[in-house]
């Protein structure tokens, strides 16, 4: 029993990172735009909120630089994309290796190096009063890092925003139907600017906690590919954020079940484990498109620019 | 009475191919003045690192040898990805197939060393081919079948790929003779590419393949297919083409073009398989492929230029301490440029009185109710 609740509760944070970058894509890809650059932004993240956590020992400062950074991937993005209409996919993939040049550039000093201790303090687990105290739940869900705790309020905001709030209904039609969004009196290009910043701020945090929290060191491509699995972590969640939270502590599951495996004394080439994740997500793919129903369908208006004129 | 202006864009209806060329170019240029601010940031001199770079790439006759090594690649992985751009299918996994083709080729060199020299040869040919090609077509095949997100799957293929070939150089295929070191045995010498004028023979391929699939894909029916499935795969399906049979088969001529570059890497450039063999060309290849615009010949040029850009690079890394990442963050910054560029391509731009804006509306939705 005890090893299974650590297992979760070290999946719920090998999950976090996830997290973010998933609930940033869905706001991203909700407004229409199919930003591949998720990898990238993370990368920018990473290394920013490292390089200002390090030289401030400040948390806020950090986390906040994090999704300058991230946001101003995105942006780049958004002017390509949306201002210009240039193509999502191949500006996305551009993205991602500007972005990791950029991060080992700006790190190439920083690498090796260990978060500094003020951070680690202010991101030890601490147990919320009552709740931590509910047996299982408790030390699974509510004795964790500060940063767990940001995942779980963002995925709820986020849900509430989507589908509660007439912003959230607005952004849902641009990226259905940026057309009628538009006759209907929605700025569609604001819109889209704000989410895809937003997006790209998300990512960048999930970045970030990587490199102060889940490391906690800057290392060469720090992300490991985490960005790709949480594109395909959004079509597995169908663009819902509640949804996400499951997808993202699940994928955080596999990403440690390596560890655990060879712990039980379980000969299995290393090799293979890492395989995991990868195998785990293109099953997940091929299911979700096998049973494809309305709801599961991305928004209609993915990965094509509006052009008013056009319309 | 002082008329408010604006300028707006309009779609051109046809863009002239020079103006094209030229504002690319104009791009490119773009690319190069910011590029120079970010090395003034390094406190560097543009001028002379761009003049260094062009020495480090083409200064003497090993240098430019050099380059054409690392133009073979990036080459031929183009020419495949661009096979599946043009259809509109995002093969990411160059990568993947790459290393599978690598892998295949290895097993021949590795396992079957004493054939004859141009037995052996072709069949690490053909195995690469094939294996590139087999690894290309489970997405597309999922793909055809389902409309999975080839994005993803062809990308969560080359963690698999190169975990593999990680898998092999560490456990079973690792060298005993080797002390420790994880490495593969080197090839024979029957299992090496022969030099043709001092590059391996890789060149020569590279050029045919040019030349064979810029007729494919322009003057062959099922090229022509794979395009319209580009442009629309709706006006695809009323024209009767088999959507589904031209998907697999574009996808696996992309990846077995893929696989081709792994055996000439593994044969002629490393002479043994390891996890270093793609080299990252699988990514680099769609950016030579898009700037090319998917056009053969010209992915060609485009290659040739990236891999100076890479070698020049590498070049002045050991001159000015400038690290890899440098270049890096170069091949994006030009990227951006020209895809930014491709809307002045497509659209122009003209002055309107705003009130004609008003009345050019009114007229559209005019037009819309009849």
């Amino acid at each position: 029993m005890d090893a299974l609740i650590s297992f979760l509760a070290a999946a719920i944070v090998a999950g976090t990172p996830l997290l973010f970058a998933t609930l940033g894509e869905i706001i991203t890809e909700r407004a229409g735009n199919l930003n591949l650059g998720v990898e990238g932004m993370m990368l920018m993240g990473a290394v920013m909120g490292f390089m200002v956590g390090l030289s401030t020992g400040n948390a806020a400062l950090a986390l906040l630089s994090a999704m300058i950074a991230g946001a101003c991937g995105a942006l780049i993005f958004a002017f390509l994309t949306i201002t210009l209409r240039a193509n999502q996919v191949v500006t996305g993939l551009t993205l991602t290796i500007f972005g990791s040049g950029f991060s080992d550039f700006i790190g190439q000093d920083l690498v090796g190096k260990i978060a500094p201790e003020g951070l680690r303090l202010f991101f030890r687990p601490y147990s919320i009063p009552v709740l931590g105290n509910i047996p299982f739940i408790g030390p699974v869900l509510f004795r964790q890092d500060a940063f767990v705790y940001l995942g779980y309020a963002t995925s709820i905001l986020l849900g509430v925003y989507l589908y509660k709030t007439s912003w959230g209904m607005n952004l849902r039609a641009v990226g259905e139907n940026p057309g009628a969004a538009d006759a209907a009196g929605v700025n569609v290009t604001l819109y889209k600017y704000v989410h895809t910043l937003l997006g790209g701020a998300l990512c960048g945090l999930g970045g970030a906690y990587l490199s102060l929290v889940y490391v906690p060191a800057l290392q060469e491509g720090v992300t490991a590919g985490r960005g790709w699995i949480a594109v395909a972590l959004v079509i597995f969640a169908t663009w819902n954020p509640y949804k996400a939270l499951f997808g993202a502590y699940l994928f955080g599951g596999l990403d440690i079940i390596g560890f655990r495996i060879q712990g039980l004394g379980i000969n299995v080439s290393q090799y293979f484990i890492d395989m995991l994740p990868y195998l785990v997500t293109i099953t997940v793919l091929v299911v979700v498109s096998m049973r494809k129903s309305k709801e599961k369908a991305p928004p209609k208006g993915l990965g094509n620019a509006y052009f008013r004129e056009e319309r | 009475m002082i008329m408010p202006m604006t300028i707006r864009a309009i779609k051109k209806s046809e863009p002239g191919r020079v103006k094209a060329a030229f504002i690319r170019i104009c791009a490119i240029i773009l690319a190069l003045i910011a590029s120079s601010l970010f090395i003034l940031l390094l406190d560097l001199n543009p001028a002379d690192v761009y003049m260094k770079m062009v020495q480090g790439a083409f200064g003497t006759a090993y240098r430019t040898r050099e380059t054409i090594v690392k133009a073979i690649p990036l080459v031929i992985a183009s020419l495949g990805i661009g096979i599946a751009f043009r259809m509109q299918f995002w093969n990411i996994g160059g990568e993947g197939q790459i290393a599978m083709g690598a892998f295949a080729a290895s097993f021949f060199a590795l396992y079957m060393s004493d054939l004859p020299r141009p037995v052996l040869l072709f069949l690490m040919v053909l195995a690469g081919m094939i294996a590139g090609g087999l690894w290309a077509l489970i997405p597309a095949f999922f793909k055809a079948q389902w409309g999975t997100n080839e994005n993803i799957v062809t990308l969560m293929m080359n963690y698999i790929g190169l975990k593999w070939v990680t898998y092999l150089q560490y456990g079973p295929w690792r060298d005993p003779k080797s002390l420790g070191f994880p490495k593969i045995a080197n090839f024979t010498d029957n299992a090496i590419l022969p030099k043709l004028f001092g590059v391996h023979i890789g060149w020569v391929f590279a050029l045919l393949l040019v030349v064979v699939v810029y007729i494919f894909m322009n003057h062959t029916k099922k090229g022509y297919e794979i395009a319209v499935i580009g442009e629309s795969i709706n006006t695809a399906r009323y024209a009767g083409v088999n959507i589904k049979k031209t998907i697999l088969i574009a996808i696996m001529l992309s990846g077995g073009l893929c696989g081709l570059v792994g055996m000439i890497q593994a044969s002629a450039v490393n002479n043994t398989l390891s996890v270093e063999i793609t080299g990252g060309v699988g990514y680099t290849a769609i950016i030579t492929a898009w700037l090319a615009s998917l056009s053969a010949p010209v992915i060609l040029l485009v290659s040739v230029l990236f891999a100076a850009l890479l070698e020049g690079g590498s070049y002045i890394q050991t001159v000015f301490g400038i690290p890899q990442a440098a270049a890096e963050i170069l091949q994006g910054l030009i990227l951006f440029f020209v895809l930014g560029s491709e809307f002045f391509v497509r659209y122009k731009f003209i002055l309107v009185k705003k009130h004609q804006m008003a009345d050019r509306h009114k007229i559209t939705v005019g037009e819309e109710v009849h």
